[in-house]
């Protein structure tokens, strides 16, 4: 419940600064267990793109992509906004740099 | 163990890479281990507290605290690398013809040692909050791995360092009198490169948003994800995929500390010329 409340607020937050954005809506990204679900997000090639990630485990963690050029560190139990720069079409890999192992995905631009 | 080595590793080796520039830019400088050694303890006392307070961090200004607040802290570190370098611009001289007569230690202002040890420990307090929550992260996990992934959270830490020892004495087999025209331009690309991250934290707080799409890719050649394109990020400001604000505000801020140093240069050396012409 808190994580969907977070969720609504982060929603909300983004429609008031981007409203450019407000057609295209979020995308949902949980992380459980150390994981990413889903662990491949295709997005509109060429635009922007929020993803709103909602971390349900105990310990935090930073959404980390150097193709991406993305560095978000999201608490225990609390959600962030990635956003992300319009890209050309394309695999873009990401990761979960404090539990590498097993936080891995991609995004797929196309 | 080695996973948590390299993470470690990776975090504090642009720490280590500028505190090793700001050690060389402030050798025979009086008082510069305990301005460095203050920068450092700040640096990490800092990260503490940013990662105890991640989640209220993050949550301000619409999700976008974080962000704004990486923004901000680069954007100090950027007014103080300049500083630094246009003070030294206008007293280098002076400092270097006082080290020569005294072959000693000089005191180099307080004002300046101050800017770069708030640079350090801008340095450390970013790098730190990411390593302080990883490692917060594995001790709350608990378990038996947890002393092994803790040592090569240490070994990581000590390769940091070494970085740190190697960049530092490798600039010290520069000559003395070329040393100054190195470290104050290391400095200011040091200060071009933390400016384009500052503008790409805005970008991802959702402002400054114009001219955000990638200029050119060269992450086949040079990825920014390797240890090479890692260091070059931190030193030169190199991105395998730039966009035009970041290049516009990257230029800018070279060109603009490179002006005022020839201002403040230019300014000083004509009483300097009076005084050697009379002498």
């Amino acid at each position: 419940m808190k994580a969907l409340k977070y969720l609504t607020i982060a929603a909300t937050a983004n429609l008031c600064l981007l409203p450019a954005l407000a057609d295209e809506g979020a995308i949902p990204l949980s992380l459980k267990g150390h994981k990413f679900a889903p662990a491949e997000i295709h997005v509109k090639a060429n635009v922007p793109n929020v993803i709103v990630l909602s971390n349900a485990d105990d310990t935090a963690e930073e959404f980390d992509s150097t193709s991406l050029k993305v560095e978000k560190v999201v608490a225990s139990h609390s959600s962030g906004n990635v956003r992300l720069r319009p890209l050309a079409p394309g695999r873009y890999p990401f990761m979960g740099e404090y539990h590498a192992d097993t936080a891995q995905g991609v995004v797929i631009a196309e | 163990m080695l996973a948590s080595l390299l993470i470690v590793f990776r975090e504090v080796i642009e720490a280590g890479l500028i505190i090793g520039i700001v050690l060389a830019a402030t050798r025979s400088v009086a008082g510069r281990g305990f301005w460095v050694g203050l920068g450092i303890a700040g640096g990490i006392a800092g990260a503490c507290i940013v990662a105890a307070f991640a989640e209220q961090l993050a949550g301000l200004f619409q999700g976008s605290g974080q962000e704004l607040f990486n923004a901000a802290i680069l954007s100090i570190a950027v007014l103080m690398l300049a500083w630094h370098n246009v003070w030294m611009a206008g007293h280098g001289k002076q400092m270097a013809n006082e080290m020569r007569q005294m072959g000693a230690e000089v005191s180099l202002g307080q004002k300046t040692l101050t800017a770069l040890a708030v640079v350090v420990g801008v340095a450390v307090l970013r790098e730190g909050s990411e390593v302080v929550l990883f490692l917060y992260g594995i001790a709350a996990q608990g378990g038996q791995s947890t002393a092994s992934l803790l040592a090569g959270g240490a070994l990581g830490l000590l390769a940091g360092a070494s970085v740190s020892a190697l960049m530092y004495f490798g600039l010290l087999t520069i000559p003395a009198r070329r040393m100054f025209s190195v470290t104050s331009g290391l400095i200011t690309l040091l200060a071009g490169g933390m400016a384009s991250q500052a503008v790409l934290f805005l970008q991802q707080g959702g402002y400054f948003e114009f001219m955000t799409s990638t200029l050119w890719e060269t992450s086949w050649l040079l990825p920014e994800s390797g240890i090479v394109g890692r260091m070059l990020h931190t030193l030169i400001g190199y991105t395998d995929a730039p966009n035009g604000a970041q290049l516009v505000v990257y230029i800018l801020t070279l060109v603009t500390i490179r002006l005022l140093m020839r201002l403040v240069h230019g300014r000083k050396s004509l009483p300097d010329a009076l005084v050697s012409s009379t002498s």
